[in-house]
C-alpha cells in the first residue's frame, strides 16, 4: 500500500495492525498514517472493522499483532498517558444517566485529573458552544438524539484533546441534527483538532473527510481523499437503471459498452461513463427497458461500489 | 504508584458523591432495616428470652444481637452497591466505558467503587452505633473504633461481591445473590453464640466472613480485647483482596477486550 505520509506529522501510525478474536479476524494487517490537524475516516460496511480499530487506537482494546503509535508512544505500555490526550465519542450513548448535562462534564474532567475551577470553565465554554447552556441543569433522559450526541462530543472535549475520535457520530441522527453535528465538527477541525472519525455514511465522508481508508472485510482496500478516490475509483458520471422485476435475465453482451464498467444490483444496474445521457441513449439503442433511470456525479458510493462489488447498504 | 493512581480512584468515588448528592434518601433507607432487627428480635425476642451468657457474663440479649447487627448493616451497605449499582453501571449504563476512555484504568475504578461501598457500610455503621448508645447497648468505648473495624467488612463483601456481580449477566440472576445473603445473615453468630452449632458445623460457620465480621465488632462492644480479632482482621483483608484482584480481571476482560 502506498503510504503518501511523512512520519514526522503523523499523530496515529499504524503498521500492521492486526485483531482476531478466537478464529475470527476483526481487522487484518492494516497500515495508516493519522496526520496533525487533518479530518481522517475509516469508511465501510458494519463489521468491517472500523470500530475495532478505533478501539485498539483508545488504547481500551490490545492488538493481536503489529505496531501502533500514537501521540509517540505505544497505547499497550503507555495507555493513561496517551488517553488524557484523546477524546472518544462511542457509537452507542455512554452519557451518565444517573448526572444532570453540566455534572456530565464536571465528572468527566475529574476523570482526566483537571481542577475543579479549570473544568467548571471550560464546561460552561463547551455547552455554550454545542448550544445545550440552557439544558445544563436537566436530566440527559429527555435531550433528543441530536442533544445527546452533542452533548457525548462536549464531554470528550473536556480535556482539550488533541486528537478526536467518533465512531459512527451521525447514525440514528434526523437530517437536520446530522448538519448540525457536522458545522460543529468543522469548527472544531478549524480550531486545530485533528479528527478521526468511522462512518458507513458516504456523504459524510465526503463531506467531512480530508482523507479517508476504506474498509472492507477486515482490510483497508483503498485510501486517500475522498476526490482522489473518486477520480482514480470511479468514472466522471453514473448512470443508474431500474429494473423493478430484477436484473438477473439482462445478459452481459447487452451491458458491454453502454459505459466504461457497470455494476449489477438486485434492481438495478449501475453504469460508469463519461456522459450519462449519451449512455442511457446507448442503454435504449442495446434494447433495454428500465423502469426509470437517473443520472449523476459519481460518489464514494461508486468508489466502495467498485472496490468490493457490494452495495454499502447490503 | 500509589500516588498517581490515588487521584484517579478518588475521581471515581467522587462520581458517587455526584449521584447520592440528590439521591441521599436512598442511602438512609439501609439504615432502616438493622434498626428493625433490633427492635423486633433484640427487644421483642430478647423481652422472652432475657440474659444470655457472654464471655462468662450474662449480658441482655440486645446489647449481644446488636454488634451483630451493626455488623451486617456494613455489611449490606457494601454489598449492595458493589452489585445492584456495579452491574447497572457495568451492563445497563455503560458507566464504565466512558470511565475506561479517559486515564483511568480497571484497578482505579475497582478501587474507586470499593472506596464508595465502603464509606456506605461506614455510614450504617456510624448511624446504628448512635442507636445503640441511644438504647444503652454499649458496655465498653472501644466500641468508638467499630466504625474503622467495619472497614474490614466492607473491604471484604464489597469486593467479593463486586467479584461475583461481574460474572451475572441479568437481574435475574441476583436471586443467587439474596440466596447467599440471606442465611449469612441468619446463620453467621447474629443471633445466638456460635458455640450452640455441633461438631463440624460450627467450623463451617466459624469460616464466614459474617462471623468472623460480628466477633470484631461484638469484642470491640463488649471492651473484650481478643488475639482471634487479628484472624478476624487478616481473613477479611484476604477476602477482600482476592475478591478485588478477580473483579479486577474480570473488569479487564469484559471491557477490554
Amino acid at each position: 500500500m502506498n503510504l503518501s505520509t511523512s512520519n514526522a506529522t503523523a499523530l496515529i501510525r499504524a503498521r500492521g495492525l492486526t485483531k482476531t478474536f478466537g478464529s475470527r479476524t476483526a481487522v487484518d494487517a492494516i497500515n495508516f498514517d493519522v496526520r496533525d490537524g487533518e479530518f481522517f475516516g475509516f469508511l465501510g460496511p458494519n463489521g468491517a472493522g472500523k470500530t475495532t480499530t478505533m478501539r485498539m487506537i483508545a488504547g481500551v482494546s490490545p492488538r493481536t499483532a503489529g505496531t501502533l503509535e500514537i501521540l509517540g508512544s505505544d497505547p499497550d505500555t503507555d495507555g493513561p498517558r496517551i488517553r488524557g490526550q484523546l477524546g472518544v465519542v462511542h457509537q452507542q450513548e455512554t452519557l451518565d444517566q444517573e448526572l444532570t448535562v453540566r455534572e456530565n462534564l464536571l465528572i468527566f474532567g475529574r476523570f482526566f485529573g483537571i481542577e475543579r475551577k479549570e473544568i467548571a470553565e471550560r464546561a460552561d465554554q463547551l455547552l455554550e458552544l454545542f448550544q445545550l447552556s440552557d439544558r445544563a441543569k436537566d436530566q440527559v433522559e429527555p435531550l433528543s438524539g441530536g442533544m445527546k450526541r452533542r452533548l457525548s462530543i462536549a464531554r470528550s472535549l473536556i480535556n482539550a484533546p488533541r486528537v478526536l475520535m467518533l465512531d459512527e457520530p451521525t447514525t440514528g441522527l434526523d437530517p437536520q441534527a446530522r448538519h448540525l453535528l457536522w458545522d460543529a465538527l468543522q469548527r472544531l477541525k478549524r480550531s486545530g483538532t485533528t479528527i478521526v472519525l468511522t462512518t458507513h455514511y458516504m456523504d459524510e465522508a465526503e463531506q467531512l473527510c480530508d482523507r479517508l481508508v476504506v474498509m472492507d472485510q477486515a482490510k483497508i482496500v483503498a485510501e486517500g481523499s475522498p476526490r482522489q478516490l473518486i477520480e482514480e475509483h470511479a468514472s466522471r458520471e453514473v448512470l443508474e437503471l431500474r429494473f423493478p422485476e430484477g436484473t438477473s435475465r439482462i445478459s452481459k453482451e447487452t451491458l458491454d459498452g453502454i459505459g466504461d464498467r457497470y455494476e449489477r444490483l438486485a434492481e438495478r444496474v449501475i453504469i460508469g461513463c463519461e456522459n450519462g445521457e449519451a449512455a442511457h441513449a446507448r442503454a435504449l439503442e442495446h434494447g433495454l427497458t428500465p423502469e426509470s433511470w437517473l443520472v449523476r456525479r459519481s460518489s464514494l458510493e461508486d468508489v466502495f461500489l467498485r472496490l468490493t462489488g457490494r452495495s454499502l447498504d447490503e | 504508584m500509589i500516588a498517581s493512581i490515588a487521584p484517579r480512584a478518588l475521581s471515581v468515588f467522587e462520581r458517587n458523591v455526584f449521584v447520592y448528592r440528590r439521591q441521599w434518601l436512598m442511602i438512609a433507607t439501609g439504615f432502616f432495616e438493622p434498626l428493625f432487627f433490633l427492635l423486633g428480635i433484640g427487644f421483642g425476642v430478647g423481652g422472652v428470652i432475657g440474659t444470655l451468657p457472654y464471655n462468662g457474663v450474662e449480658v441482655p440479649y440486645a446489647a449481644f444481637v446488636a454488634p451483630a447487627l451493626l455488623a451486617s448493616a456494613a455489611m449490606n451497605g457494601a454489598i449492595f452497591d458493589s452489585t445492584f449499582n456495579v452491574f447497572y453501571k457495568l451492563k445497563y449504563a455503560r458507566v464504565y466505558d466512558a470511565i475506561l476512555a479517559t486515564p483511568v484504568s480497571v484497578g482505579d475504578l475497582a478501587v474507586g467503587e470499593l472506596l464508595w461501598s465502603n464509606l456506605r457500610g461506614v455510614i450504617y455503621a456510624v448511624a446504628f452505633l448512635i442507636v445503640m448508645f441511644a438504647f444503652g447497648l454499649v458496655a465498653s468505648p472501644l466500641a468508638l473504633l467499630t466504625p474503622f473495624a467495619v472497614i474490614f467488612i466492607g473491604f471484604a463483601f464489597g469486593a467479593a461481591g463486586f467479584a461475583l456481580t461481574t460474572h451475572l449477566r441479568s437481574w435475574k440472576d441476583f436471586d443467587f445473590i439474596f440466596i447467599i445473603l440471606t442465611p449469612l445473615f441468619l446463620f453467621s453468630a447474629t443471633f445466638y453464640p456460635v458455640e450452640i452449632y455441633p461438631g463440624a458445623l460450627r467450623y463451617v460457620v466459624e469460616l464466614s466472613p459474617l462471623t468472623r465480621g460480628t466477633h470484631l465488632i461484638r469484642s470491640l462492644c463488649f471492651g473484650d480485647l481478643n488475639l482471634l480479632m487479628l484472624v478476624d482482621i487478616g481473613f477479611l483483608a484476604l477476602i477482600g483482596l482476592l475478591g478485588y484482584r478477580h473483579a479486577v480481571s474480570r473488569l479487564g476482560k469484559l471491557l477490554l477486550k
